[in-house]
């Protein structure tokens, strides 16, 4: 981003945005609740500005508000007032108001009636300036955004003329070229593209740097010539201002009644740019702070630590220690002064000459008391706080093992106050792609018509890039690269192919990323890559050679055109088209070419060809396609001559198609070769292919040109939306089904077999995920049919499949068969961990389409109920699909995130997994990122009903009771006692798998307890298929009921509510655009950092500010008690033995820098040492720095050393004629020595900054006290310090006091310290002695900690929190767990009964095919790959060995796995 | 990509103490070996100044008097005092009620002036049934600094004091105006030594104040020596309202001011006392020390 600042501020429309999708997408009854509060007179009316609707214009136009904006919060006039209002809104600054209005009334008043007020006035100054400087540099923006210029019609020139964004008001017509920012939210009426389509970039806005289409509204694209304001004469009605970013209703009515609908697609957003568009007018609908930008631009959102939760509830106990104070000293005045029978003479009467009564006089004592000891209330603790957070973020902002070199980014930290959060994170709640993995969808295999293609080739490939990235990394991962290199080599026998693979892709490495010729838009965006999700290694597919082959079959078929030949087309090979096709066409993305920015691939030479034998080919083209799917009867040629040019176009692609195809047919056979690293572009075969096309002769112009195609079409950009579609389109291109262009009617596929095909697109259903699939409709080009293809979710799509009408009995038995093996292939995928998609098509009649063309046609045109009706009518859509296929996308887990999952969770951390995928996925997932561990007891949760999963959690708890019962047994046998249940972890592991309709049933109130209850006693919890409201549910659920500390982790637009609940949002940098960082508090750029994150800043930070926070409490108390203990000898009169500059001043300057960089700088334990022991973050976790019992000790302690202070002086000066302030002056340097030693008592690690702060501070107190008793003589009575401190500094009696008054003070907190360091040392103790030793030592002492110390912190820590256990009582219990564990063959035994899970242990499940083995075993070998390389050959037949292999073993150690559930319905 | 500084990466050399019984034994018995011998110089010294050999300060002691009452306290005119005439003629607010008596200023104003001791002293010495006064003197009493910067009588032509005064009127319980406290013209006014050591408030209400020196006449004999004396006192200083006792303390100072025991007995106690815990964590050091140091973990 060029300006970070207006980036800021956008930051949040995005993820209101989500929500609002949520609101509008994933439940029909909120839209309906939506739609009826939604009445139909809410609704905007534009007029255009123009002469003939002038009067109407002024009429309601004018009512709305102009384009200018106004961000800032003030003005110069009501800045003073307004900034004073809205500081006083903390209680903070009231309690000190009121002290300074309390200062003066003259009979309380204690102090000097200005003095009082200093603190407040510096507190309250600081914070008006940094408010005032925020906001003039918002001012400054907005005053340099108004004043950008944008192109205006104006009436009177009768042209667009330059105006000011402040002067543009709806109705106005604006012009826009390329790389304009739009100024205002407008509806698209003329773009200088042919199709009526304008690209914008929305980066600014949600900084997904892909080009997004908006669309001219229909009717006004097919205008050739530019739009002329003075003719437009409709009018146009949309809905009320809003902040739904991804919505848009309205309708233009034309003079003639006449209807269109209106959608976000029309609707130009401000903010966005222009791009790859000459030229585009548009209508002004939405200005200024009512376009949508504006709208989500609410602000910041204020999160609170638990830590700052807790201080201000002790700072509660101050006021009330305040109060206490206060009250003994307006009673001991009441009573001191009732003692005397008379008025003693140093008694001053009243104004009136009498004394006022001892109670008054008390109650009066009672206000003075609390001017005089305000301190308590320790106001620059707030500002302390405030500094020390600011140091803390930007010590964790720098730190270099954040930065990932790879996207050059490293952490944000977007929220500046809940760093100590970070160190009391008791769950993590993660979401699985983008945040465990990388995001980088790899095409792995496929399954077409029930055939499958393992794609050997390709994992070989991918393999070698996994050592390239390892070995890339420099980290200490050494380990990890050796064994991908020991495992290459035993595993393989194709080492050449390795090492020419190896050598391309390091070259490719080198190379970074491919560079996209994008001048401006490229730099605005820091983080994400230049193209989206297209890094070699997903844009490189290696082919299937069984695959290929088939494929040349298919061009060797058709080129022999003969009768006999087209029956030998298999149905296979129409399935293979079909499934190609649809992975091409079936998504959004858009293709561009880098060198020419953003310029459409078209096919401009139209015409050329000569139409013959046209029939020809399109019966050919119908037999192989659409034969034996349906058996619908051929389209009649005639209706074909009258088709649009667009299918005429297409028509011709199939004849080219006949020309290229005998060159493919050799080159196909070359590709198909045996390890033939064969990239899609093989320049060879291109060349080859050109050749034959000269000597083919005809007029091969475009034929040319289409198949010249593959040298620019090797530098096509594909932007997707998502990494899915990305990973589709290149494996189809690998295939030779290049996507070609992309416009909003048609689609160009290089189908290499078949030539170009031009297809007419009449419709995209885009994803939801509701529906979990997106389908598009064509027109083909050579059946003519309308064809739909639909990608989804094997979950969803399986339902939908069904033959059609007319199927004959062969045909629908062949497709249960397909549909059988399918779901076998699909299983078998998400076994292994990959993402599975199922392809599906459908063909129609015309009348078919037009029926559903009619009611989707209504749905478009309304404007309130649009959404649901839309999802009906994609509903009605997708039935009786055909199943082409599917496909299995890889997804590799980032570097380090097994490592980090342990770590944190031998931190204390709980992790829970939430993901959107299949559970099978999930599960796998989850066990290669040792999230789950192969000897954890799995129960699955999957019910249909609400009753039956309240008894499943009930089986299992009492199960898992029964099992820590039994062990309890055992271990009191051992004579030990046991850890009671509620504060013991659950030893034994158990995992929960769930998926999302049993989800539902969990969540529900009756239900939620005892879910939690079982959540607690697992290790780990996997959530599947789980929608975005039920992950922020979740986490809701756990953070309000547990009390639990909880942190959201995702990269998504799917995890945006959950990061926004939890008490820690961690953003991922990831593939998927911006908004979850956005929403997030820290972002970082790889899941593995997170470990350094928490266990390193957060137990920094929390250590670190708990620490400060103590002895804030510490210091003021300490330091006001001086005074109190005065008033025992002053008759409890509110006199200050010390000079109020110098009281005030104490905390304001001579005390206040050491503790704030004790709070930035303090360093318990090492780095290393944190990374290496993650156990001591229970340290932080559960706040043992800052117990309730650590808070009163401090004051204890506090309360003693006020003691030792004054009293040491007191009887030191006992009797003798030692003046006021020459007694406070000895009292005061001591406790600035007493505060200023405990601080170096406290400090863990003392650097030279801390030294020279020290010192400096303890000059600065010398240095000022000096300078003020040599030139104070009249001027601050009564003190009046003139000479005391010189006085003092030559009486050797001062520095004995203060000598003898200091070592006192701190020498039970000394001796605490050095016995607790002895004799109870704390985990951070002990971690702090290997800071010492030499690394050999240190390695060795870490590895005897790993063993056992585990052991040691559970037991301590049950100990302070009230239970008792020894350590031998937790090691006992723990091996009897792995005792037990292992030999109940089946632990839990569920009857299966009305949808009920039935637990299996793995060796009752024999599945009936070879092939596919018992799950469990699958999965260690998953296990056992993802351990050395991650991807190896899956379905290969050396796999299969090593299954049935892992089979008999698995089957004796009987680790019961839920993965297989068998309903019964 | 941020920098690779030692501070950035929060690598600054720092020095750790790990504080345990055998790191910090040695400061424990420094503590000990340092603070008892100055204990005991301390004690002595006190304990010597009995021994009247040096100049005699002569003091009066009076308890349950409030000077630290915070508004008589407050209850002066620092600028009055420093001679300065408008304030003079218009003593600051904080005097009331004591700052004009009978429409006139007072000089000085406020409770402390107006409150000021008023005792005579006279000390004589009985030397077969025949009193010879010593010789007090009232000069040096007071700070130097408050003597000759804080304190200073208002300016004018020539040095008669009572001109200077004039327009003003007496503190209420005076007998005689602030011009009259001394024959000596640089002992009068407000630098009378007398009111400067007087408004000097004392820090608890008990309390001496300095009244008059006796200077050691030669080195052969104590300044007072053995032998009888008198002490006269004019009574004028009403202490009965508020339950107060009066006293009279003859003592010479040494290094460390007037006789205190304190001082000197906490200095020993607490040397003492490090040396006693010095030993206790060397035992603990013997018994527990070693585990730690040697970053074993125990089972």
């Amino acid at each position: 981003m060029a300006d970070p600042i207006r980036w800021a501020r956008y930051r949040w429309q995005r993820l209101i945005s989500t929500e609002g999708r949520e609101v509008s997408s994933s439940s029909n009854s909120s839209s309906k609740r939506y739609q009826s509060s939604k009445t139909a007179s809410k609704h905007r009316i534009v007029i255009p500005c123009l002469g003939h609707f002038k009067e109407e214009y002024e009429k309601v136009s004018k009512l709305y508000m102009n384009n200018k904006i106004r961000t800032t919060k003030y003005t110069l006039l009501n800045f003073i007032p307004r900034n004073l209002f809205e500081q006083f809104h903390r209680v903070a600054n009231l309690y000190f108001l009121f002290l300074v209005v309390l200062n003066w009334v003259p009979l309380v008043e204690a102090f000097q009636k200005e003095i009082t007020m200093l603190p407040l006035v510096v507190v309250l100054t600081i914070i008006a300036v940094k408010d005032g400087l925020e906001d003039y540099s918002k001012y400054k923006l907005d005053k340099q955004i108004n004043n950008l210029l944008t192109k205006v019609y104006s009436r009177k020139e009768k042209k667009y003329i330059d105006e000011c964004w402040k002067n543009v008001s709806v109705g106005d017509f604006i012009r826009l070229s390329r790389n304009e920012i739009i100024p205002a939210d407008m509806v698209l009426l003329y773009s200088s593209d042919l199709d009526g389509i304008c690209y914008i970039e929305t980066a600014s806005l949600d900084g997904e740097t892909n080009l997004k289409q908006r669309q001219v509204v229909r009717g006004y694209s097919e205008q050739v010539s530019e739009i002329d304001p003075e003719k437009f004469s409709s009018r146009i009605e949309c809905e009320s201002p809003n902040n739904d970013l991804s919505r848009f209703r309205g309708f233009v009515e034309h003079s003639n009644k006449d209807r269109v609908g209106l959608s976000k697609e029309n609707l130009l957003l401000r903010g966005c740019t222009v791009r790859n568009t000459e030229a585009v007018v548009g209508i002004v609908v939405y200005a200024g702070h009512e376009t949508k930008a504006m709208l989500n631009n609410s602000g910041p959102h204020y999160k609170r630590s638990k830590l700052e939760r807790k201080v201000n509830s002790d700072i509660l106990w101050c006021v009330l220690l305040l109060i206490l104070m206060c009250l003994t000293g307006a009673v001991g005045h009441g009573i001191w002064l009732s003692r005397y029978s008379e008025i003693p003479f140093f008694n001053i009467p009243g104004p009136d000459g009498k004394l006022i009564p001892p109670a008054l006089a008390g109650f009066n004592m009672f206000w003075t008391m609390i001017i005089l000891l305000q301190v308590l209330i320790p106001i620059s603790l707030y500002v302390s706080i405030e500094i020390v957070k600011l140091g803390q973020i930007y010590l964790i902002q720098n730190d270099i093992d954040f930065y990932h070199e790879k996207t050059d980014s490293t952490i944000q930290c977007r929220s500046l106050n809940i760093a100590e959060d970070l160190g009391q994170i008791q769950y993590i709640f993660s979401d699985k792609t983008g945040t465990l993995t990388e995001n980088k969808m790899v095409f792995r295999r496929c399954s077409i018509a029930g055939q499958e293609y393992c794609h050997e080739e390709n994992a070989k490939r991918l393999e070698s890039y996994q050592e390239m990235d390892s070995e890339d990394e420099d980290s200490a991962d050494a380990q990890y690269a050796s064994l991908n290199h020991m495992s290459k080599r035993r595993g393989h026998n194709c080492r050449a192919v390795n090492e020419s693979l190896k050598k391309k892709s390091l070259d490719q490495l080198s190379g970074s990323y491919p560079v996209a010729g994008r001048e401006n838009s490229a730099s605005d965006v820091p983080h994400a890559g230049h193209v989206a999700f297209s890094s070699r290694i997903e844009t490189d597919v290696v082919p299937d050679t069984q695959l290929l082959e088939k494929f040349s079959q298919i061009s060797s078929h058709s080129y022999q055109q003969s009768e006999d030949a087209v029956s030998k087309l298999s149905l296979e090979t129409t399935y293979i088209i079909d499934f190609f096709l649809a992975l091409a066409i079936c998504n959004t993305v858009v293709v561009s070419v880098p060198n020419q920015p953003r310029q459409k691939m078209r096919h401009s030479s139209l015409g050329r060809m000569p139409i013959k034998s046209l029939e020809e080919i399109r019966q050919m083209f119908q037999r192989l396609s659409v034969r034996r799917l349906s058996s619908s009867p051929l389209p009649s040629i005639k209706e074909s001559s009258s088709e649009s040019p667009n299918s005429f176009v297409s028509k011709l692609s199939i004849f080219k198609m006949k020309l290229a195809s005998p060159a493919l047919d050799g080159a196909a056979q070359r590709a198909a070769e045996p390890h033939n690293p064969d990239s899609p572009e093989n320049p060879q075969l291109s060349e080859e292919l050109d050749m034959v096309n000269v000597a083919a002769g005809s007029e091969h112009h475009s034929a040319g040109s289409s198949v010249k195609g593959s040298s620019p079409l090797s530098k096509l950009c594909y932007e997707a939306e998502s990494p899915d579609e990305a990973a589709l389109v290149h494996a189809a291109r690998a295939y030779k089904c290049v996507l070609q262009s992309r416009t909003p009617d048609q689609v160009t596929v290089d189908f290499t077999g078949l030539g170009s095909l031009t297809f007419q697109l009449l419709h995209i259903l885009p994803f939801d995920s509701v529906r979990k699939r997106m389908s598009v409709v064509v027109r083909h080009p050579v059946s003519n049919k309308v064809v739909v293809y639909t990608k989804g979710a094997d979950s969803v799509m399986m339902d939908l499949l069904g033959t059609a009408s007319e199927g004959t009995k062969n045909s629908e038995m062949e497709q249960k068969k397909i549909k059988e093996r399918t779901q076998k292939h699909l299983d078998d995928y998400a076994r292994r961990g990959l993402r599975t998609l199922c392809i599906a098509k459908k063909v129609m009649s015309n009348e078919e389409y037009t029926e559903w063309l009619n009611h989707h046609f209504l749905a478009e045109t309304s404007i309130d109920n649009r959404e649901e009706l839309l999802l009906e009518s994609a509903i009605r859509l997708e039935t009786k699909l055909t199943l082409l296929g599917a496909t299995g996308i890889e997804d590799r887990l980032q570097d380090g995130v097994p490592d980090t999952i342990q770590a944190l969770r031998k931190a204390g951390i709980k992790i829970w997994m939430l993901t959107g995928d299949k559970r099978e996925t999930a599960v796998n997932i989850a066990y290669a990122c040792k999230l789950l561990e192969p000897d954890d007891k799995i129960f699955t949760l999957k019910s249909q009903s609400r009753d039956v999963c309240a008894l499943v959690m009930n089986k299992i708890l009492e199960g898992i009771q029964k099992n820590t019962s039994a062990k309890k047994t055992k271990s009191q046998k051992l004579g030990n006692v046991s850890a009671s249940p509620t504060t013991q972890a659950p030893a034994f592991s158990a995992g929960l798998v769930i998926d999302g309709k049993t989800l539902e049933h969990v969540l529900h109130d009756s239900l939620q307890n005892i879910f939690l209850d079982l959540t607690e006693k697992c290790r780990a919890v996997v959530c599947c298929q789980a929608t975005p409201l039920q992950k922020s549910v979740l986490v809701r659920l756990v953070r309000n009921k547990l009390k639990a500390m909880t942190l959201a982790i995702g990269d998504g637009a799917n995890d945006v509510s959950m990061i926004q609940v939890a008490d820690t949002g961690v953003g991922i940098l990831g593939q998927e655009g911006m908004q979850a960082v956005m929403a997030s508090d820290f972002a970082i750029s790889q899941f593995r950092h997170l470990r350094k994150l928490l266990l390193v800043h957060g137990h920094w930070c929390y250590t670190r500010l708990t620490n400060m926070v103590l002895y804030f409490f510490y210091k003021n108390v300490a330091y006001v008690n001086l005074l109190f203990w005065y008033q025992f000898f002053c008759g409890f009169s509110g006199t200050s033995m010390t000079d109020y500059w110098i009281l005030i001043l104490f905390n304001l300057l001579f005390t206040s820098v050491p503790p704030i960089v004790y709070g930035v700088l303090d360093k318990d334990v090492s780095a290393e040492i944190l990374m290496q022991i993650p156990q001591l973050y229970v340290m932080s976790q559960k706040s043992v720095a800052y117990l309730p019992s650590t808070f009163w000790i401090t004051l204890l302690d506090a309360f003693y050393q006020s003691l030792v202070c004054f009293f040491v002086p007191y009887f030191t000066y006992y009797g003798s004629d030692i003046d006021i302030f020459s007694f406070g002056n000895p009292i005061n340097t001591a406790a600035l020595f007493i505060i200023l030693l405990h601080l170096l008592i406290e400090c863990k690690s003392v650097t030279w900054i801390h030294a020279v702060v020290i010192v400096g501070s303890i000059l600065f107190y010398f240095v000022f006290t000096l300078a003020f008793g040599a030139t104070c003589k009249t001027h601050n009575p009564p003190s009046n310090p003139y000479w005391i401190m010189e006085r003092h500094m030559t009486d050797p009696v001062f520095y004995l006091v203060c000598l003898l008054t200091t070592c006192v003070a701190l020498l039970p907190r000394y001796l605490l310290r050095v016995l607790q360091g002895t004799l109870f040392p704390s985990p951070v103790m002990r971690a702090k002695h290997l800071d010492k030793l030499i690394p050999e030592e240190q390695r060795e002492a870490i590895k005897r900690w790993k063993d056992d110390c585990v052991v040691n912190c559970r037991m301590e820590f049950q100990v302070t929190s009230g239970s008792s256990s020894s350590a031998t009582g937790a090691v006992s219990e723990e091996e009897s767990i792995a005792s037990v564990l292992p030999t109940s063959k089946t632990p839990l035994q569920f009857c299966s009964r009305g949808g009920l899970v039935e637990e299996v242990s793995l060796s009752d499940i024999q599945d009936e095919s070879g092939n596919t083995n018992s799950l469990s075993s699958e999965r260690t070998v998953f296990l056992n790959l993802s351990k050395e390389t991650n991807s190896d050959s899956y379905g290969s037949s050396n796999c299969c060995a090593k299954v049935s292999q892992r089979t008999s073993e698995e089957g004796k150690s009987a680790i019961s796995l839920a993965g297989l559930n068998t309903e019964q319905v | 990509k941020p920098d690779n500084t030692a501070f950035k990466q929060q690598r600054l050399p720092a020095w750790q103490p790990i504080l345990t019984a055998g790191t910090v034994l040695p400061a424990f018995f420094v503590i000990g070996l340092i603070f008892i011998p100055i204990g005991i110089g301390i004690f002595v010294t006190s304990n010597n100044i009995r021994e009247y050999e040096s100049n005699v300060f002569m003091y009066y002691g009076l308890s349950n008097f409030y000077q630290n009452h915070r508004r008589y306290v407050k209850s002066r005119d620092d600028s009055q005092l420093n001679g300065d005439n408008s304030s003079l003629l218009n003593p600051s607010k904080e005097c009331e009620p004591y700052r004009t008596n009978e429409d006139k200023p007072i000089a000085p104003c406020g409770a402390i002036a107006n409150s000021m001791f008023n005792d005579t002293l006279e000390l004589y010495r009985i030397d077969n049934d025949t009193r010879t006064p010593i010789t007090l003197i009232k000069k040096g009493i007071a700070w130097w600094t408050d003597k000759n910067v804080k304190f200073r009588n208002p300016t004018g032509d020539g040095n008669n004091l009572t001109a200077l005064f004039q327009g003003t009127t007496k503190p209420v319980n005076w007998p005689k105006p602030v011009y009259m406290l001394d024959s000596e013209l640089d002992n009068n006014g407000f630098i009378n030594e007398d009111f400067i050591v007087w408004m000097r408030t004392a820090a608890l209400p008990t309390f001496r104040k300095l009244y008059r020196l006796i200077e050691r006449k030669n080195n052969l004999q104590p300044t007072l020596q053995a032998g009888k004396y008198s002490l006269e006192i004019t009574y004028n200083y009403p202490v009965y309202s508020f339950d107060g006792r009066k006293r009279m303390i003859l003592s010479t100072i040494s290094w460390m001011g007037g006789k205190n025991p304190f001082l000197g007995i906490a200095y020993i106690t607490v040397g003492s006392i490090c040396f006693f815990l010095g030993v206790v964590l060397l035992i603990i050091h013997h018994k527990y020390g070693n585990r730690n140091t040697s970053a074993d973990i125990p089972n």
